[in-house]
């Protein structure tokens, strides 16, 4: 029996490593001047995958993202730790999407894999920081959800039963196949690139990026069928314009505005005994303490 | 019709904190628009949620009491909450941006595709002009929040989708009695007219939840650290100095990475946000990220050895200094004052 994962995935701006050179002076950020990286929680949800993968007989692991073309990177990524292959949505239909416009586009995408049995996905990605998207797909496909996993403890073709970290506390639940589960960076770090699959996937690649590779490799896919990345762009999934981009989005940014605090008068003092002295004196003749 | 809604979370009959905040942050925002504030407890042996939200000026309580609505899941919340909303057609709706909200709000916002934004940290009422569309938008809530990390401030609108939905963390938000006296409207809701029995499919198996154990955001003194204070051993200094003033302490998020402090701790964006009467930051730069969590406080003092630190710019006193030499100093002298 065929039981599908697949994990959402997607490809971020480093924003935990904001220099000053990757603010502009009007305030807005400079995405070019920031590495395009795996977001972190999507690598906890892939190692989860991966791990189910070896649990569930006739497994296999499919990494989707919808991003512009070089995101496909992500997915060769996750081939070379594991995923059997992957799809790249892309278009500049797509652009512009705020969670919802992103999370109806992803749905699409998966409707047209057919029977998938558990998506798993990152709990939030680093630049939006919503954690919106993994609910969204879910209750756009029906399908119910469990967030904020640490681990997957046990899943069948029928159930899946996973340790959830909250805030103030564990749960564990379990619930019916196909489920949607949201992975938290508590969960385990994902395992290292595999030297030998790095090197058997190593010209995976879009159908865009082999145009851009010349002729010379047409042979290679032919010959290899599984270094092809699915690339689908708009007209390859069944949707409705009004729900994709940025007619799909109801959100709107008003104004960004840098982050500036208004700077204090403030009084300076050394370590010295007498300065450390007045200054408690002050405190306690003014009630802030005692 | 078009009032604005907080979801209340519920945890053995006691409204979370967040909840309250938002009440209280709900009812300064209907007065404005003229509208009534109405509160929603899904969950079980309910009775006692009415005396809990009244005075924070709730007109309408919704109950939602069934055996099956808790412990929290995510569908059955979801379907009676959507429900509702389409009855009701409500122009906002907040949601506490905690495990639970961060869960049932995005299934709710996408069900009704009306446009979510996530952990704000500040809510007001404007007006929005659609250039484009040359449409101008009055009394819209705008939804402030940090995004890129924290290096940018972004104000969110929803125009034309309803319910305007929006999550806040604990702490961000004042709470506030408005009346202790009043009283609204219960209504009792019919929940199998809301939630299908098909919602009912996970099964919580297991279930520990902490009540936390700190009290950082009621704490009118706060003695915080940072990664400058060097080690965990360090942080004890920090301790003796909030015993000896009656104070709770926290930490910035490079000193919890390090383990210097647990994550309960934390204070910044990502952490618990406080306003203090008085803020002692201690081996603490002061990125952006932390002050979020701590600008609000009436009197900040910086107690770092690079008199450059940006923490300095925001502080009341600077005290140029190692932790190790001005902190025993500190307890020293107020033992020896405050008697
Ligand atoms: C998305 C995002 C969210 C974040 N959220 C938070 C958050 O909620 N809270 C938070 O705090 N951070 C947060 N951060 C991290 C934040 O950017 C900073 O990295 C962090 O606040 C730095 O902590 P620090 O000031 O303790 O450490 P450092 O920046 O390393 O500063 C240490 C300071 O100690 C001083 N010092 C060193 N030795 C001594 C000594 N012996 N005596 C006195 N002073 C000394 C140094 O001069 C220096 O100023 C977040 C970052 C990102 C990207
Ligand atoms: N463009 C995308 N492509 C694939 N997966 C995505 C995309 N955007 C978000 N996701 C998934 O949804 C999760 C939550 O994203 P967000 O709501 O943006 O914080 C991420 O961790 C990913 O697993």
């Amino acid at each position: 029996m065929s039981f599908k994962i697949v994990v959402l995935a997607k490809q971020v701006p480093d924003t935990r490593n904001v220099g000053k050179d990757a603010m502009k002076a009007d305030g807005t950020v400079n995405r070019a001047a920031l590495p395009a990286i795996y977001n972190p929680e999507d690598l906890n949800a892939l190692e989860q995958a991966l791990r189910l993968k070896s649990q569930v007989a006739g497994a296999t692991v499919h990494v989707l993202t919808m991003g512009p073309a070089r995101a496909a990177e992500i997915i060769r990524e996750s081939m070379y730790r594991g995923a059997d292959g992957g799809y790249l949505l892309s278009g500049r239909e797509f652009a512009g999407s705020d969670t919802l416009a992103t999370s109806y586009a992803l749905a699409c995408a998966i409707r047209k894999m057919g029977k998938v049995d558990v998506i798993v996905c990152g709990r939030q990605a680093i630049d939006g920081d919503t954690a919106q998207v993994g609910p969204q797909v879910a209750e756009k496909l029906g399908m119910p959800q469990i967030t904020y996993a640490e681990e997957i403890l046990d899943c069948t073709a029928s159930k899946i039963t996973v340790k959830r970290r909250l805030e103030r506390g564990v749960e564990v639940v379990s619930g019916p196949i196909p489920m949607v589960v949201t992975v938290n960076s508590s969960a385990p770090e994902c395992r290292p690139r595999h030297a030998k699959l790095t090197l058997k996937y190593k010209r995976a690649a879009t159908l865009t990026e082999k145009q851009d590779a010349g002729a010379d490799y047409t042979d290679l896919y032919t010959v290899h069928p599984y270094l092809t990345i699915t690339e689908w762009g708009i007209n390859d999934i069944e949707h409705d314009i009004k729900w994709l981009g940025l007619t799909g989005s109801p959100t709107k940014v008003k104004q960004i505005e840098n982050v500036v605090f208004t700077a204090k008068e403030s009084k300076r003092l050394t370590a010295n005994d007498e300065e450390i002295e007045d200054l408690m004196k002050e405190l306690i003749a003014n009630h802030t303490i005692g | 019709m078009n009032n604005l809604f907080v979801y209340l979370e519920i945890e053995d009959g006691i409204v979370g904190d967040v909840s309250l905040e938002l009440l209280t942050k709900g009812r300064t925002l209907a007065d404005q628009l003229k509208c009534k504030l109405e509160a929603v407890a899904a969950g079980y042996k309910l009775d006692k949620i009415g005396e809990q939200v009244f005075p924070f000026g709730v007109d309408t309580l919704y109950l939602a009491d069934d055996k099956r609505l808790a412990p929290y899941t995510t569908l059955p919340h979801t379907s009676l909450l959507v429900n509702l909303f389409k009855e009701e057609k409500p122009q906002i709706a907040f949601m506490g941006a905690t495990s639970i909200g961060r869960d049932l709000g995005p299934r709710v916002s996408s069900a009704l595709f009306s446009g979510l934004t996530a952990d704000c940290t500040s809510l007001e009422i404007g007006t929005y002009e659609d250039k484009k569309a040359g449409k101008v938008y009055d009394n819209l809530l705008y939804q402030i929040r940090p995004a890129f990390g924290g290096n940018i401030v972004a104000t969110i609108v929803n125009p034309d989708c309803r319910p305007q939905m929006a999550t806040v963390r604990e702490g961000v938000m004042k709470k506030e009695i408005r009346n202790a006296k009043h009283v609204g409207k219960t209504v009792i809701m019919d929940v199998a007219k809301y939630v299908p029995d098909t919602d009912f499919v996970i099964e919580v198996i297991e279930r520990h939840m902490e009540k936390s154990k700190l009290n950082i955001k009621g704490s009118p003194i706060i003695v915080s650290g940072g990664y400058g204070v060097g080690s965990a051993d360090n942080f004890k200094l920090l301790f003796e100095l909030a015993a000896t003033l009656g104070a709770e302490v926290g930490a910035s998020r490079a000193a919890v990475d390090a383990g210097f402090a647990d994550h309960e701790r934390q204070i910044g964006q990502t952490g618990t946000t406080v306003r203090p009467k008085l803020y002692i930051a201690c081996g603490i730069s002061g990125q952006i990220q932390h002050i979020a969590g701590m600008q609000e406080s009436a009197m900040i003092i910086a107690i770092n050895n690079d008199p450059k630190a940006p923490i300095n710019a925001i502080a009341d006193y600077v005290i140029t200094g190692s932790i190790e030499e001005v902190l025993p100093k500190m307890i020293k002298f107020y033992k020896k004052n405050s008697k």
